[in-house]
């Protein structure tokens, strides 16, 4: 199975270090949590992760294979998926397409057959696209298939970028803040999602403040603050952690938020 | 186009399948563009006309190429008049100078443009937005300096005249053989630009298109997609431009200049970008204009330029998207 190795990590942005000598490893079939305050550097994790960002220093092996310094699209090639925080949606294309495009490792197909639309291609288009319902359907997004993206409420994107992420069939799905913006119901969908998806074997990464859904639905927490490593353990050791507990709020008295 | 399917809620399903097959660009929109072509020499009363219908075709031919870079990929060149000169000049200097077959001729000038566009857009295609534009507009521009001056080949400014075409034997002339011929060969060029549109490679332009980041993350090779979209629409003015030599009979280095780069990415915007038809209304309607607006004489440039102006004011997505909009908009 494919464990995600991450050693000696370290961006810097002229000087400052977002990420700092970082090693850890994600253990397939896990939830795995990265929470941090504001400008801990997980959004730069994620992207270190994905390969928007090369890394400064140290290695990332996914699978036992060597992904430092590879292009994005190589990160996806070895079973890496994810959502962004702010929303990365085609907007030029129906719910339906948007998440066909996500099949595109899994439909393979040479630019003679696309020019000449082959019967090959036909059988193949349709059942990336029966396989793309079935995704809309997974995440409850049906009703929206042949919707222009540009007309879906937050919530719906929110959740059609998960879809989209799926349709690649990763084994390491990291999800960006996928409860930011949502209301309570919504945030709640999001915590059964990634249960159902835990489920089936694929492991998260989900970055996020919500603590509630965090809590809930980590099998392992890893904690930043200042692009290091802060703690790490599960929702329990981290929760009663006093230096956890003093980045969040400064003080020694146990966090409402932490609780909630 | 499903607006179309549902519009008659009541309709037996044999309509509706007939509804969403007319629907769809790459059936109803190519039928309706193949019986244009078909009908219109019962609308031509001279070889006036048909000489206007043949410019359109092949300039048409240029913009569905270019309109795969612009309106899909979203990525700009000022420099697509270079690969029509060269396909052009390619094709008129190995047919006319060194005698060969024109259509091996035509042929080979296509595959030399495929591999110039190959490895000049490697490296110029990781540039984005105004720096493309710069780097493209270098390229054409090089590309005309270097036929206007290479005298001796190209004959420079002057020009040089262009061996008639010959297909499997026959020497096409004359006005019709020359219509029918353009007219194939842009429903060909549309046809396969539908395809390429609906195939996961035109989705994956169409993505790389918003969100780069967002396409690369699902396993889209975006440098890879954007180098094979720029040698597919230079293959596409390639073969515009051999075409146009052996139609003209005379090239002239004008066709490869900036002016004429400028004018193909005016037809795509005007016509519409991510609009394959669009495309072709622009080319149709920037060819016939200035025809149409000789009767003013000294103010046909103001006139040409007061229209183009109006048409961005009221159909800023371009001519075919808008109306298109309005028409869903109406039906409902």
């Amino acid at each position: 199975m494919s464990t995600l190795c991450v050693e000696r990590l370290s961006k810097e942005f002229g000087g400052v270090h977002a990420v700092e000598d970082l090693s850890f490893e994600i253990h397939p079939g896990t939830v795995h949590s990265i929470i941090g305050p504001n400008g801990a550097g997980k959004t730069t994790l994620l992207n270190l992760l994905t390969g928007v960002y090369a890394p400064s220093g140290g290695r990332i092996a996914f699978d036992d294979r060597d992904l430092t310094g590879a292009q994005p699209h190589e990160f996806a090639a070895a079973g890496i998926g994810r959502t962004f925080q702010n929303l990365q949606i085609f907007f030029n294309m129906s719910a339906l397409e948007n998440v066909m495009t996500g099949r595109h490792l899994r439909e393979r197909c040479g630019l003679l057959a696309a020019l000449l639309h082959t019967s090959r291609l036909a059988r193949a288009e349709r059942e990336c696209r029966e396989r793309a319902l079935v995704l809309l359907r997974f995440l409850g997004l049906e009703g929206y298939a042949d919707c222009g993206a540009e007309t879906m409420p937050y919530g719906a994107l929110k959740r059609l970028e998960i879809a989209r992420a799926l349709a690649g069939e990763p084994q390491l799905l990291l999800l960006d803040e996928p409860a930011a913006g949502l209301n309570p119901t919504e945030a709640l969908e999001i915590d059964g999602l990634i249960k159902r998806l835990a489920a089936t074997g694929t492991t998260v990464v989900l970055v996020e403040h919500n603590m509630r859904l965090v809590m809930g639905v980590s099998d392992h927490i890893l904690v930043l603050d200042y692009g290091r490593r802060l703690s790490e353990g599960t929702a329990e050791q981290v929760r009663n952690d006093p230096r956890v507990i003093e980045a969040y709020l400064g003080t020694v008295n146990p966090p409402e938020a932490l609780h909630a | 186009m499903d607006s179309l399917a549902h519009f008659e809620p009541n309709a037996s399903r044999r309509y509706v399948a007939i509804a969403a097959w007319w629907g769809t660009p790459r059936t109803g929109g190519f039928a309706l563009l193949a019986l244009v072509i078909a009908l219109m020499p019962l609308a031509i009363a001279n070889n006036y006309f048909y000489d206007v219908a043949i410019l359109v075709a092949l300039n048409a031919i240029v913009c569905v190429g270019l309109n795969l870079l612009i309106g899909y990929a979203g990525q700009i060149s000022l420099g697509h008049a270079g690969f029509f000169g060269l396909g052009a000049y390619g094709s008129a200097l190995l047919a006319s100078r060194y005698g060969w077959p024109p259509l091996a001729a035509l042929s080979a000038a296509t595959a030399g443009v495929a591999l110039v566009a190959f490895v000049v857009g490697r490296p110029i295609l990781r540039l984005k937005g105004h720096y493309l534009a710069m780097a493209t507009l270098g390229l054409g521009i090089i590309v005309s300096i270097v036929i206007s001056t290479e005298d001796g080949l190209t004959g420079g400014p002057d020009g040089m005249p262009v061996t008639p075409l010959t297909l499997f034997g026959f020497v096409v002339q004359g006005e019709r053989a020359w219509y029918w011929l353009a007219g194939g060969c842009l429903l060909l060029a549309v046809w396969i630009a539908l395809n390429l549109i609906e195939s996961p490679i035109g989705r994956a332009l169409r993505a790389l298109h918003t969100s780069e980041v967002a396409a690369e993350v699902v396993g889209i090779d975006s440098a890879r997609h954007k180098l094979l979209v720029f040698v597919v629409s230079a293959v596409f003015a390639a073969v515009a431009g051999g075409l146009t030599a052996y139609y003209t009979g005379f090239i002239t280095p004008a066709k490869a200049s900036f002016m004429h780069s400028i004018e193909l990415v005016t037809m795509v915007v005007f016509g519409g970008m991510a609009s394959t038809f669009g495309a072709v209304v622009g080319a149709a309607v920037l060819t016939v204009l200035p025809q149409l607006l000789t009767v003013l004489k000294e103010y046909e440039m103001v006139a040409f330029g007061a229209l183009m102006m109006l048409t961005m004011i009221f159909f800023p997505r371009g001519v075919v998207p808008t109306l298109g909009a309005c028409l869903r908009r109406w039906a409902r």
